[in-house]
């Protein structure tokens, strides 16, 4: 379970916060002491015995078609955290049963919940840089650091690596905002401290349309405090440069339509963050448990982060897996 | 409280509008000398609180101060505590148990002379004990007349409403410690509901409070009902709104609350302490001043 994703559900006024499955006795025997939820350390338990409208998956990533099967099956509204699926397969298989049964569905990709990254979409929806040149996508932070003991993180199997970890967001990112990836032109997956899975991910991509650009992201970069994403667009009317605290924006010529000058304007997340009724960690990480929320009282498909747009990332990382495989094999 | 208490976010890299800003203060922060440094013209200025985390760093500052105990005698640190980040990455790599390993000092499973984890199971209060005495360390013969526990941990708690904690922490921090709980929130409203809901009056919080509701979860009007109408001891931060306001402005605001008893915030320039300093003091005239000030 997710400690954060069950603070947030409790504190959101339209849902009681029933039941949590987990398998540290520790974080269970919390739960028992301190509070009135039931714990259950057996998913398929707490899915038969309880009554539930939704559920948050929020296991490392080789739990997450399991029991999101299991709970669609039930008829349950998932939201399931990123990465999506480890096998394109079985992402497909969940996408469809979502879709037949009808449940509100959403991946638990964050950043799209941030302000400055939708207003960046919208100004690209609107023309604003007229037809794109060039775009980068980027992400550092210190994750591993030095070589150390491994965890579920240091094995590709069960959903570690840098790829399925940071890159995945920054993909997810691109595919949503400036356009689905569709062929990759060159790949670099680097590890400089880990066993057994990048540490880095550098590499070149050409979108459906046809704009092309870059994708470079480390883990291992400790002169970030925590981790930073950002989206830099060129396009033959100007350029934006992106990340969750500010929009820095230059146009050759101003926007009368947007209101924009010629050259730099900055635009700041203190106006363009969505306004939360409970924070923790991030405007981000609520609004998109609100957003969840309000789909499945309103009866509402969701539009942001479904399964289908989480599973478009994980055929982009399936295309890096094998790019990389049929390097090693061509020596 | 002091109506003025320096915060510490510009020395850790700590800056909610501009990752560019951030590394400009990383690398102006890169040494100790430097902290050192801007906290002593805070004290030229008159500020006589420094309210930080319990970053590794602090302990360096802490040495320095207990060093040099004719110029710090008086002062006045106020803990927050856990640095978040820390664990974090902690709990990520070495799992829960792993993290308890290495930060509480000794070994904690020994600690616990009958069953180790098994017993650290039903005791989590003897745990949290541990690591906020293992946290205090570094400020032994430090006044410490408030201690705070971070946003992060008091909201998750406020969320899965464990309300007990804040009970236990609040009798801890008080026995062990003679000092005033703090807590640090981003729901300012619904924290308070319920501490008073535990039996906890007039507690000390410090949460966002600015002109333009940055980091007010819940809405302005919600935050300006309370501070209006509840009775609680209220810090503001965030008061510049990531730099959203000019300084004048932001202060003038907090006038407006009579019932905001400090300041809270950071600065990297003798200029723009000192500007800040008069500022807060010139437009929180009506706050208190006469808290009994406890030094352990």
């Amino acid at each position: 379970m997710g400690l954060s994703h069950a603070a947030i559900v409790g504190a959101h006024p339209q849902v009681e916060l029933v039941a949590v499955c987990d398998t540290s006795s520790l974080v269970l025997n919390a739960f028992k002491k301190f509070s009135q939820i039931r714990t259950y350390s057996d998913y398929t338990k707490m899915l038969d015995g309880e009554n539930l409208n939704f559920v948050i998956v929020a296991t490392p990533t080789r739990f997450h078609y399991p029991i999101v099967k299991y709970a669609l099956e039930k008829g349950i509204h998932t939201f399931c955290e990123k990465p999506f699926s480890l096998k394109v397969q079985e992402g497909n298989e969940l996408v469809e049963i979502a879709r037949q049964k009808k449940l509100v569905n959403q991946v638990g990709y964050h950043n799209h919940f941030i302000g400055t990254f939708r207003e960046l979409k919208r100004l690209l929806q609107n023309g604003i840089l007229g037809e794109l040149t060039h775009f980068s996508g980027e992400a550092y932070g210190p994750v591993v650091t030095r070589e150390k003991g491994a965890t579920w993180r240091s094995k590709p199997e069960e959903g570690g690596g840098c790829l399925y970890d940071y890159a995945s967001h920054v993909l997810n990112l691109i595919q949503e905002i400036v356009g689905r990836p569709t062929q990759l032109n060159g790949l670099l997956l680097k590890n400089f401290y880990s066993n057994g899975v990048e540490d880095a991910v550098y590499a070149l991509l050409t979108l459906e349309g046809g704009t092309s650009g870059v994708l470079s992201v480390n883990w291992s970069d400790e002169t970030y405090r925590k981790m930073s994403t950002s989206v830099t667009v060129h396009g033959k009317r100007g350029k934006i440069i992106c990340d969750a605290t500010e929009l820095k924006i230059y146009l050759k010529e101003p926007s009368l339509q947007e209101r924009l000058d010629k050259g730099w304007t900055i635009k700041y997340i203190t106006d363009l963050a969505i306004p939360v009724d409970y924070y923790l960690r991030g405007e981000e990480y609520s609004a998109q448990i609100d957003y969840f929320i309000d789909c499945i009282v309103n009866n509402n498909p969701s539009q942001h982060n479904t399964f289908e747009q989480g599973l478009y990332t994980d055929k982009i990382i399936e295309m890096f897996i094998d790019n990389a495989k049929n390097n090693i094999a061509h020596g | 409280m002091d109506k003025v208490l320096f915060g510490d976010n510009q020395f850790f890299a700590v800056n909610h509008s501009s990752d560019e800003k951030s590394r400009a203060q990383a690398i102006q922060f890169k040494d100790d000398a430097a902290i050192i440094r801007v906290l002593d013209q805070a004290i030229d200025t008159g500020i006589n609180t420094f309210m930080c985390t319990t970053h590794d760093r602090i302990a360096n500052i802490c040495n320095h101060m207990r060093a040099n105990p004719a110029r710090y005698a008086d002062f006045n640190i106020f803990p927050c505590m856990p640095y978040a980040h820390k664990y974090a990455n902690a709990v990520t790599e070495l799992g829960i148990a792993g993290t308890i390993k290495q930060y509480v000092p000794g070994n904690v499973f020994s600690t616990f002379a009958k069953g180790g984890v098994a017993f650290l199971n039903k005791d989590f209060i003897k745990l949290m004990k541990l690591l906020i005495d293992a946290e205090m360390k570094m400020f032994n013969g430090i006044n410490t007349p408030v201690v705070f526990i971070q946003n992060v941990l008091v909201d998750m708690i406020l969320g899965l409403k464990m309300y007990d904690v804040f009970q236990e922490y609040d009798a801890y921090i008080r026995k062990k410690y003679n000092a005033e709980p703090g807590y640090i929130t981003m729901n300012m409203p619904a924290l308070l509901d319920a501490l008073n809901g535990i039996g906890i009056e007039n507690p000390i919080i410090c949460s966002s409070i600015n002109k333009i509701g940055f980091r007010m979860s819940g809405g302005i009007e919600l935050y300006e009902k309370y501070l209006n109408e509840k009775q609680f001891r209220p810090i503001a931060m965030q008061v510049l709104a990531a730099g959203a306001l000019r300084p004048k402005e932001a202060i003038e605001y907090l006038g407006r609350f009579p019932q905001i008893e400090s300041v809270l915030f950071g600065a990297s320039s003798k200029s723009h302490i000192q500007e800040t300093k008069d500022l807060i003091e010139g437009y929180l005239k009506q706050g208190k001043t006469d808290e009994p000030v406890v030094v352990r």
